[in-house]
């Protein structure tokens, strides 16, 4: 383990992109993440690492799939409307199941919207986003030491899968500054040889593409992705829960709103509700499976996220209907308090008790 | 009324009058380029992508480069360009493949990387990819098909789509007022100062053949010096979307195309910057 | 490919004759090569190949190999040989690439 350093999320995600042997990265300005850009543009070079400041997000994801598709190492980050922009490109990459990293710093939409922190994308990110059938892993972080853990873990994870990742951050946890440690790390070996490098004398050529004309192909294709899904599904579910052994009420949250309702469930404690939080570390794959077994045990879960209602599907999905599925939200870029959410919970177990 | 012969099962030529004698020593002097793919390729009769992309593939056979070089297919006619070209291939996003060869060539710098694009990828919806990589000077081959038409997708007009020709999208011929003059896209990258070395040339008759080879062997020699961004235009014929014959279209090239899209090097390596 | 003459005169004073040999299944009968021929000696076929196109046919005894066919076939069909091909090496690596290219640039038009 390295030093302990005080350090913005931003930051430390790129250091750790660094570390983990990113080979390139490619980026656009956008508030709030330009941070990522101008400390890979600073630093990369001084390991003879590719850093392009793109002209704009569509060229930087497609630079990502030339990358990638040559079997390097190569993430891009952006936030909501810069993600919109690369949908075409993840598409692409999910099809040509090409490895790489992608990092969404979400700010508060629709449209340009704003700059301040937003969960506003939890529908592109794990249900589709880009045409097609297909599906990222995503990586919710709560802390900068989690954007710099993320980082590790989601190359390791898209190159195990050649598949993209998407680190699922916000303003907020972007523009943070937290005590961080980077870990001693050497990226695990991975079989490439289906990268275009060069066609030498003792292999057939090989093509990047993710066009199947013929429907028997494209079927057979979408099979084996299909596949490769459901195995994620079954292996690289990742959460955390506090105080749920006895819990009768149930927070689920991910990222910066996790972080408040823990304050808020404190506070519950405090007061007698028992109360516990469930945060998703992955929002794909969801843990349903937990999710469904806790509803055998809480009265009432309730989803607070900082959107209209986008993970509150995913949880009335996991519960199957058991228990009442709750939700409260905050839009524009406004933090809700610990006390408002609280309050909500109140009076939504006032009026399921009166 | 038709019909086929026996010679025909076994796929030899037929000669109309064999030449008498064995005297005679003959040497093989042109054969198709073993980088390419034996396959028949998809391609309309007389259609100048097929042409083209045994011309690099030549270039690709000469140099002895199978191994290094890395070529990224666009989307359009060519898109199976990979089906046909016997190396390492990326099937780009449509209008990308200049990004896409900028990561490849940026991460493999001693790769030869050419991409392989045409009006409607280069000039359309890649315009900004293809112009920042050429401001960059990024050191990749840039092969632009120019056949003023959408081909793919049925014949609409492209952004070179001469005044008034016709296409799907301009019924009456293409209206300078409503959509502006075709784009010189050699012209217009020649000025950057990231493009090294910027020609348009046609293959509608032997000598320009032999032209387009030249040219396009020289970029591919240009891009050991890492001095910035070859772009060779090359003007070609969509016979099924201009309504024309093969022989037509070739007619068509040096009487209304050329006049547009004058051939020749608009833009050569300067030796100081050697 | 093509293979050049080199600069070497022959003394020989037989005409230069040439053959070419057409991959009639992959023709598609474009009648490019047609033209490009300056001897006449292509036509296209009265029979049909595999793919339903009429394919090319050569008068191989008035053929020069002069190359001109094979270079504008758009799908690669025609091999052509030629009885007093003198042959070049082939410049694979070139080493002084100066040198090289101010040669290349006096050639270029």
């Amino acid at each position: 383990m390295t030093e302990l350093k005080l350090m913005k999320g931003n930051e430390a995600l790129a250091e750790a992109a660094i570390q983990a042997g990113c080979d390139a990265y490619f980026g656009y300005p956008i508030t709030p993440q330009s941070e990522v850009l101008e400390y890979l543009a600073r630093e990369m070079p001084k390991y003879n690492r590719v850093v392009i400041q793109a002209e704009s997000e569509v060229a930087s994801i497609n630079m990502v799939y030339g990358a990638a598709g040559a079997g390097f190492r190569a993430m891009t980050s952006s936030s909501s409307p810069g993600i919109s922009l690369m949908q075409e490109g993840i598409s692409y990459l999910a099809g040509a199941e090409l490895p790489c990293l992608i990092v969404n710093v979400n700010r508060a939409g629709p449209g340009l919207g704003t700059i301040q922190p937003g969960q506003g994308d939890y529908f592109q990110s794990v249900k589709g986003g880009g045409h097609g059938d297909y599906k990222m892993i995503v990586l919710a972080p709560a802390s900068v030491q989690e954007m710099a853990d993320f980082v590790y873990l989601g190359f390791d994870l898209a190159e195990k899968y050649r598949n993209p990742v998407l680190i699922l951050s916000d303003g907020a946890i972007g523009q943070m500054m937290e005590k961080v440690q980077f870990k001693d790390y050497t990226p695990p070996l991975v079989d490439k040889s289906w990268a275009t490098t060069g066609k030498p004398k003792n292999r057939e050529r090989n093509f990047i593409t993710s066009l199947f004309i013929q429907p028997e192909a494209m079927e057979q294709h979408n099979f084996k992705l299909e596949a490769k899904f459901k195995i994620i599904r079954e292996n690289e579910v990742r959460f955390e829960e506090y105080q749920t052994a006895d819990a009768d009420y149930l927070f689920v949250a991910y990222g910066l709103s996790a972080r408040i309702c823990q304050k808020s469930m404190d506070i519950a404690r405090e007061k007698g509700i028992k109360v516990g939080l469930f945060r998703p570390i992955t929002v794909y794959p969801y843990p349903y499976q937990r999710l469904l077994e806790l509803a055998g045990q809480v009265k009432m879960m309730m989803s607070v996220e900082l959107n209209s209602g986008q993970m509150v599907e995913d949880v009335q999905l996991a519960v199957k209907g058991k228990i009442p599925v709750e939700f409260y939200g905050k839009m524009g870029g406004m933090m809700p308090t610990p006390e408002e959410i609280l309050l909500h919970l109140e009076k939504l177990i006032y009026y399921d008790t009166n | 009324m038709i019909q086929t012969d026996e010679h025909i099962l076994s796929g030899t030529s037929v000669d109309l009058n064999p030449s008498v004698g064995g005297e005679d020593e003959y040497e093989m002097v042109y054969h198709k380029p073993e980088t390419m793919v034996d396959v028949c390729m998809h391609y309309c009769p007389g259609c100048a992508h097929s042409l083209v992309h045994k011309l690099i593939m030549e270039v690709v056979e000469d140099m002895d480069i199978q191994e290094k070089t890395i070529g990224i297919a666009p989307v359009g006619c060519s898109v199976f360009a990979y089906e046909y070209m016997n190396i390492d291939m990326q099937e780009a996003a449509h209008g990308r493949a200049c990004a896409v060869a900028t990561a490849v060539k940026r991460l493999m710098p001693e790769k030869y990387v050419f991409t392989y694009q045409g009006d409607g990828d280069l000039a359309a919806i890649g315009i900004g990819e293809t112009l920042h990589a050429i401001n960059r000077g990024e050191n990749i081959l840039i092969v632009f098909m120019n056949n003023a038409v959408y081909g793919m997708t049925s014949g609409q007009m492209a952004p070179t789509t001469l005044v008034g020709m016709k296409t799907t999208t301009s019924p009456e011929g293409r209206d300078l007022a409503l959509y502006g003059a075709p784009i010189k896209v050699a012209e217009l990258m020649a000025q950057l100062p990231g493009a090294f070395y910027v020609t348009r040339q046609s293959v509608n008759n032997a000598n320009a053949v032999r032209r387009t080879k030249k040219a396009l062997s020289n970029a591919f020699k240009y891009q050991q010096l890492h001095k910035g961004t070859c772009l060779v235009e090359i003007i070609g014929n969509c016979p099924s979307n201009w309504k024309m014959t093969p022989l037509e279209a070739s007619k068509f090239i040096d009487e209304e195309m050329i006049k547009t899209f004058p051939l020749g090097d608009i833009k050569l390596p300067k030796l100081e910057a050697i | 490919m093509e293979v050049n003459d080199s600069a070497i005169a022959t003394n020989s004073t037989k005409k230069v004759k040439g053959r070419v040999d057409i991959d009639i299944q992959r023709c598609k009968g474009c009648e490019l090569c047609t033209v490009a021929c300056k001897e006449q000696a292509l036509s296209l076929s009265d029979t049909i190949n595999i793919k339903g196109y009429r394919y090319i046919v050569a008068n191989n005894n008035v053929c020069t190999g002069c190359v001109n066919c094979a270079l504008v076939c758009p799908d690669a069909v025609i091999t052509v040989y030629r009885t007093t091909a003198k042959k070049k090496k082939i410049d694979v690596t070139p080493l002084d690439i100066k040198g090289q290219l101010l040669a290349m640039n006096a050639t270029i038009k």
